[in-house]
């Protein structure tokens, strides 16, 4: 074989094919590198005290939502009653943390719920929309564009076409119908705002894998016999998985403004308590113009605080990923 | 050397690029309405390359002379012709085979800058065409391969991303990942031309010092005349996607004959203020690639311009009796016996297609 000649002059004619002792261990080095990086890219990213007073807001949040049943004093949806006669309370009462004489830290609602407990477990649906919504989103958006970026030619057409198809959908029309159809509930408008969701970052994640396939490094790979899964997943995607984390991040923030609004007109889960179920009901009962203020407040305080967080944090991700914002 | 065998033969080499790749077009085409442009970046090459030879490919930009270093190794599909490796015609390679020519031709970039991924570090880099190949021994390898490439001490360089590396260091990386699989041939593509000229001095001797010790063949592209003087045995000039003079390094530095490698060479200039040289100076713009014209290209800028015959007839790329180089020149007179001529009075739309006498690959 011409192979046997050409190996006479060479620099590894001494290394046979089997294992040394002093290989280094893949899996151990491409898991120190992994946590390098991402040491490297947690520390740039804490650098800024907005970054930082964003994430404890979201680290309190999160533990508020894990530990929802010890916090609450009471069932979110059941309704309180005053002394053993068994009355229902008044139109509502006021909070005990304004002075007032009742056990509800946060007053009640006009239906007699408890307006504290309910702002604790809307939390969970505030995140739980929010972190699966962005998962998902960032997910299928990252991966649809690696593929419509890479292939390009008839794949890619059929794929941001359907983008574009999607690009016409608008958001209330588009719940409506599939709550109409699958019936109000909290999945379903998760499954609404995946789908609505993923066109963005399914677009930028493309255009950003158009212009990282022509590069020479991806034709190095290609030299050397690289496969088409082996180049999307070692050179294209790490090259755009700053990217997709920023999409995650803003689609957080978005996934939960868009929850609110859904149940504030009356889409949402009438079985789970979210802050924009708590604002529909207080605009309902009108409790503005009766100036029962400690029932809508807290809901949007909380929807706000969480959203700028989001926001601020994606925001100083992109610093990193983008340096010419700075 | 060893030996005269021929490596890798390039036969009639073709690719043409379509202009219009949106679907709108693509749609109004199978309607019947209008025919695809394409480009003709390459059209009708033919060379070989022996074991253990360097070939230079030269022209300035746009000749398509990195178009036929990326077929070369694959990277395009050509549109006609074949490329030969070792006796296996490339377009009816089995997988197997495939394979076996991805880990025996390796490509080294211009740019590099561009040519190592960001997010990679340099062990990961260099290693990764032996994971693709399934080669054990990763780590000895690397670290040989590095050593070679005068990355020292290698160890240093493993866990080093790109941006952490100067020009020279990322390209000598490069090269080190082209080396790792142990090829057999190598195109390199404009090495040194992004390189710091003070840098450039120490790639290029790494280079040669590859192509004695690995015994390679490689085939160096660049416009520099003077660094493929240095670094070649055999020079191929191109000019339109066609080689125009082909043959020994010195022979056609010094005794060009084809009026555009006498324009280019003319063009190198002479670290000597004393001499004085008639300056040939091309006139106007490399034709239209698109539409390309009739018989010789080089036709609208050449000063030797003789008529019909240059206007009619595509120059074959052919032995001439007085020279050891192949030219594609109606100047000369062909060693052959062909005579352009005899085809002026045929319709000239058949020069056009471009598959006319000249596929007889002159054998040197």
């Amino acid at each position: 074989m011409a192979q046997e000649e050409q190996s006479s002059r060479s620099i590894y004619t001494d290394l046979d094919d089997t294992s040394s002792e002093e290989e280094i261990d893949k899996w151990q080095r491409t898991f120190r590198l992994w946590r390098e990086t991402l040491q490297e890219h947690w520390g740039m990213l804490t650098d800024e005290l907005s970054v930082k007073l964003s994430m404890l807001t979201v680290a309190g949040f999160m533990l508020i939502a894990i530990f929802a049943p010890f916090i609450a004093t009471h069932q979110p949806l059941q309704r309180q009653y005053q002394g053993e006669a068994g009355i229902i309370i008044d139109k509502w009462v006021e909070p005990s943390l304004l002075g007032a004489d009742t056990q509800y830290l946060l007053g009640t609602t006009a239906e007699g719920f408890d307006i504290f407990s309910q702002l604790i477990y809307g939390t969970r649906a505030a995140l739980l929309v929010g972190l699966i919504a962005a998962f998902f989103t960032a997910g299928i958006g990252t991966l649809v564009g690696l593929v419509a970026g890479y292939y390009g030619g008839k794949v890619d057409d059929a794929l941001m076409r359907i983008v574009d198809f999607l690009y016409g959908m608008p958001l209330l029309p588009t719940v409506i119908v599939l709550v109409a159809v699958l019936g109000p509930d909290l999945w379903n408008i998760i499954l609404a705002l995946i789908i609505l969701q993923w066109r963005s970052t399914a677009r930028v994640i493309r255009s950003q894998s158009l212009s990282l396939r022509e590069r020479p490094f991806v034709k190095a790979a290609q030299v050397a016999g690289a496969g088409d899964w082996h180049i999307i997943s070692r050179h294209l995607a790490p090259n755009v998985l700053p990217m997709t984390f920023l999409y995650g991040s803003f689609g957080i923030a978005w996934a939960i403004l868009a929850e609110a609004g859904i149940s504030f007109i009356g889409l949402g889960d009438p079985n789970t308590v979210s802050w924009g179920t708590m604002l529909q009901a207080s605009r309902a009962y009108s409790a503005l113009s009766f100036g029962a203020w400690w029932w809508f407040v807290p809901p949007g305080l909380c929807i706000g605080l969480l959203v700028i967080s989001g926001f601020l944090i994606g925001r100083g991700y992109e610093e990193i990923t983008n340096p010419k914002i700075q | 050397m060893s030996g005269n065998d021929v490596l890798l033969e390039v036969d009639d080499l073709k690719k043409h690029f379509k202009v219009n790749q949106g679907w709108i077009a693509s749609l109004m085409e199978s309607f019947g309405s209008g025919e695809p442009d394409y480009v003709h970046a390459v059209d009708g090459v033919s060379f070989e390359l022996r074991e253990g030879e360097t070939l230079g490919l030269a022209g300035e930009s746009g000749c398509g002379k990195t178009t036929t270093g990326m077929s070369l190794v694959k990277l395009h599909d050509p549109t006609a012709g074949d490329i030969v490796y070792d006796d296996t015609r490339l377009s009816e390679a089995s997988d197997a085979e495939i394979k076996q020519f991805r880990q025996n031709a390796q490509m080294i970039f211009q740019d590099p800058f561009e040519s190592l991924n960001p997010r990679m570090t340099v062990y990961d880099t260099v290693a990764e065409p032996l994971r693709i190949h399934d080669i054990r021994n990763e780590t000895a390898r690397v670290q040989r391969a590095l050593e070679f490439a005068e990355l020292l001490p290698a160890e240093q360089y493993f866990d080093q991303y790109p941006h952490e590396l100067s020009g020279g260091q990322r390209q000598r990386v490069a090269i080190a990942r082209a080396l790792v699989l142990d090829p057999d041939f190598i195109v390199a593509d404009e090495p040194v031309s992004m390189l710091d000229v003070s840098l450039r001095a120490g790639v290029l001797s790494l280079l040669d010092r590859m192509t004695d010790e690995f015994g390679l063949s490689v085939v160096y592209i660049s416009h520099d005349l003077s660094l493929l003087r240095h670094m070649c045995d055999r020079l191929a000039i191109m000019y339109m996607g066609k080689i125009v003079e082909k043959g020994p390094t010195d022979q056609i530095i010094e005794n060009p004959q084809h009026p555009y490698t006498q324009a280019l060479i003319n063009a190198v200039p002479v670290p000597d203020p004393a001499v004085g040289r008639d300056r040939v100076e091309l006139q106007g713009e490399v034709g239209d690639v698109i539409d390309i014209p009739t018989g010789c290209r080089f036709k609208n800028r050449c000063s030797e311009y003789i008529g019909d015959v240059c206007d009619q007839v595509v120059p074959p790329l052919e032995a001439k009796t007085d020279f050891e180089q192949d030219i594609a020149c109606h100047l000369y007179d062909s060693a052959e016996g062909y005579d352009p001529y005899q085809d002026m009075t045929g319709s000239p739309s058949a020069s056009e297609t471009g598959e006319e006498p000249e596929s007889t690959p002159a054998d040197d």
